[in-house]
């Protein structure tokens, strides 16, 4: 990699405003306020199931789907929380869903790995190791047979290039020329286990796309202007070539696999998780970044933490506030044709207790 | 007798059958050097070494096909699923080597090898991750499918599954791995199909598998004392092979039959046991079989709407009363 090379000097980002920049700020400072504030909540027993925080890893999410227009379609794995935030789902409803409220994005039927929108092109929240890799594969098949220049970015990380699906995901999206973009997410640990007692692999994971001719290359995660950068080339390809790229983006998660992940700081040192903190944070450092281009100052960065402070609260009210789904909910939203009561849903048993 | 805990229960278990048999090898996810996701394979790698305890990267149909085809050759691996919902990606590993190749090349080749991990409900993790596959496994002929209820019942029928020469899926629970109870201070194993009744009672039995058992066992106690019946709890344990005699002659007893039963209802486990009882024992019966199933819908995540898709004690209690009525 270019250790020396300035994205900030990337087409992409030179025609950036100084009010997009600060968003970018925001939308960072959004999702690190909204997980602390779940954090705290799950702590305290208001939630269930599992809870995978995406702290540290701000840059890849915010960085990626910015450059994502109406035609491009994003979907992830159970860490998708900042994803979620950053396709611009509210804070309110993604909350009430950790809660299992009936406010929640899924009506509480998901959980945090299971978090959807549709209507802003964002496909989930998917429980299952890779299970997203193929759907990704099919939003872009989707897209190119209805005649739609656009993309899908398909997220993945470094333990699930290990599974099958991916690997079958990226020849059907090479041999069939899908606009598929697989963003693996390396933070260097699948649960306990680090890249290097994983996965077999010469220079880097992303290299594996060589064997299916697929364009690879990496990004440095803690630069929100290179990942931006190096997107961008991988969309405009999906764009105007209809063909697939994968980007690996070296970034870190600060805590555990999930908040249940009693060893979090046993297969990895304390100074590890403090290296990283203090010297390759994704949102200090883009902060510092735009105070050193005099886009804001200190006090507007405060302003906008605080701002993103208040509104993780008032989430996690919102949550409290609101009630659980009726009983009657389980057995809602099973079948399309039952739930909109037409012909097909009318003919045969579709539900078999009592 | 000792009192443990039923995830102890399956440590000693494993430990027993790898000091025992050298071509015992665990394999699975965090199994060695993380101690497994939920302790399971704790201090394994450090007993036996990591030729013995090995981690494998998260690829369910690889590693499992793996460790299928070693046991052709006579190794005894003892895979662990993190969740049993993960097998869905080794599906074909499973169904169509583990469980036809024996068939297929006429009783040429067989796979001693053990499939373990969670399979439940309950613990709101949403509808990837709480799926209970012993109905779709043991619909396949060449399989075995156990589910332990307690850690008596773990250690003894871990212990003969990885001596089994069949292909023998052990269904665990994560609620139950805390649980507490007694345990010989010797070796023993408990043979597979071969149910066991659990309590004893007059007026109806209750027969189920894997936590289900649990739950009917706190009903019964409900029953009793607030209702005055005498129910008879069956525990299936294995679900195939299945122990038919133990099911019809507490049905000839009772007269009633109430099926508790985790699973979804359609071709369920349960749905099996009623033909069974049906077949062989209608003119015992004194009232229509019933059945209680988890709510038929992929599992809620909300934590107070999942209480109510399983089978509860309250909800057993009221199944029994009409039963009984
Ligand atoms: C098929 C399958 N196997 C195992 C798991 C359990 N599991 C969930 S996340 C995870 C680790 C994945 O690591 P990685 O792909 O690096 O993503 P990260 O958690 O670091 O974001 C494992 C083993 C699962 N959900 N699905
Ligand atoms: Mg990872």
């Amino acid at each position: 990699m270019n250790a020396t090379k300035d994205y900030a000097e990337a087409p992409i980002n030179q025609q950036l405003s100084a009010e997009e920049k600060i968003s970018f700020l925001r939308e960072m400072m959004r999702i690190r306020r909204f997980e602390q504030a779940s954090l705290k909540q799950y702590q305290q027993g208001k939630m269930g199931g599992f809870l995978h925080l995406y702290i540290g890893q701000e840059s890849v999410a915010v960085g990626t789907v910015s450059l994502a227009g109406d035609n491009d379609h994003i979907i992830t794995a159970y860490r998708d929380h900042g994803h979620a935030l950053a396709v611009g789902m509210s804070m309110n409803e993604c909350m009430a869903e950790l809660y299992g409220k009936a406010t929640g994005c899924s009506k509480g039927k998901g959980g945090s790995m299971h978090f959807f929108a549709p209507d802003k092109r964002y496909w989930g929240g998917h429980g299952i190791v890779a299970g997203q890799t193929p759907l990704g594969a099919g939003l872009a098949y989707g897209l190119k047979y209805q005649g739609i220049t656009g993309s899908c970015l398909c997220y993945l990380g470094d333990g699930a290039i290990n599974q099958g699906a991916y690997h079958e995901s990226l020849n059907l999206a090479a041999l069939f020329d899908l606009p598929v973009i697989y963003v693996i997410e390396n933070n260097g640990y699948s649960m306990g286990t680090s890249q290097q007692r994983s996965s077999a692999f010469k220079s880097c994971l992303a290299e594996r796309a060589d064997g299916y001719n697929i364009v690879w290359d990496q990004a440095n995660g803690e630069d929100l202007y290179e990942v931006r950068a190096k997107a961008q080339v991988a969309i405009e390809r999906a764009h105007e070539e209809s063909r697939p790229s994968v980007l690996e983006i070296d970034t870190y998660r600060y805590y555990g696999h999930s908040v249940a992940d009693a060893n979090s700081k046993k297969y990895r040192s304390p100074e590890e998780i403090d290296r990283y903190k203090q010297h390759h944070d994704p949102v200090n450092l883009w902060q510092q970044r735009l105070i050193d281009e005099g886009v804001i100052d200190t006090d507007k960065a405060k302003e906008i933490d605080l701002a993103a402070k208040e509104e993780a609260k008032a989430s996690v009210q919102f949550a409290e506030d609101s009630a659980f789904p009726e009983p009657e909910a389980i057995l809602e939203d099973v079948y399309y044709e039952v739930d909109t009561d037409s012909e097909a849903g009318q003919t045969g048993r579709h539900f078999f207790n009592d | 007798m000792r009192t443990i805990t039923y995830r102890q229960a399956l440590n000693e278990a494993l430990a027993e059958e790898l000091t025992r048999d050298e071509n015992v090898v665990i394999m699975g996810e965090e199994v060695a050097e993380y101690n497994g996701a939920y302790k399971v394979t704790e201090g394994l790698l450090d007993r036996f070494g990591p030729k013995r305890v090995v981690d494998t990267p998260i690829s369910e149909a690889g590693f499992i096909g793996m460790g299928i085809g070693a046991s052709m050759l006579g190794v005894r691996p003892v895979m662990e699923l993190m969740f049993w919902s993960f097998a869905y990606v080794a599906f074909d590993q499973m169904i169509n080597n583990a469980g036809c190749v024996r068939y297929m090349s006429g009783g040429l080749i067989h796979c001693p090898i053990v499939v373990r991990g969670p399979a439940n409900g309950g613990t709101n993790v949403g509808a990837t991750h709480s799926h209970t596959p012993e109905n779709f496994i043991a619909n396949t002929p060449g399989l075995k499918v156990v589910c332990p209820a307690t850690p008596y019942d773990a250690k003894g029928l871990m212990k003969t599954a990885i001596r089994d020469n069949d292909p023998v899926y052990v269904m665990e629970n994560t609620l139950l791995y805390g649980e507490s109870g007694d345990v010989p201070d010797e070796e023993y194993t408990i043979p597979l199909g071969v149910a066991d009744v659990k309590r004893e009672g007059s007026d109806l039995s209750i027969i189920g598998h894997g936590r289900a058992v649990i739950t009917a066992l706190q009903a019964a106690e409900v029953l009793e004392k607030e209702h005055q019946l005498s129910v008879e709890v069956v525990d299936l344990r294995s679900v195939r092979p299945l122990d038919e005699e133990t099911i019809l002659s507490s049905v000839r007893k009772t007269n009633r039959a109430l099926l508790v039963d985790e699973n979804k209802p359609f071709c369920a486990v349960s749905s099996h046991i009623a033909a069974v009882i049906q077949e062989k024992a209608f003119d015992y019966l004194d009232a229509p079989i019933a059945r209680l199933n988890a709510l038929d819908a992929p599992a809620i995540y909300s934590p107070p709407l999942e209480k109510i898709q399983l089978p509860n004690v309250d909800a057993v209690v009221k199944k029994a009363l009409h039963v009984c009525s």
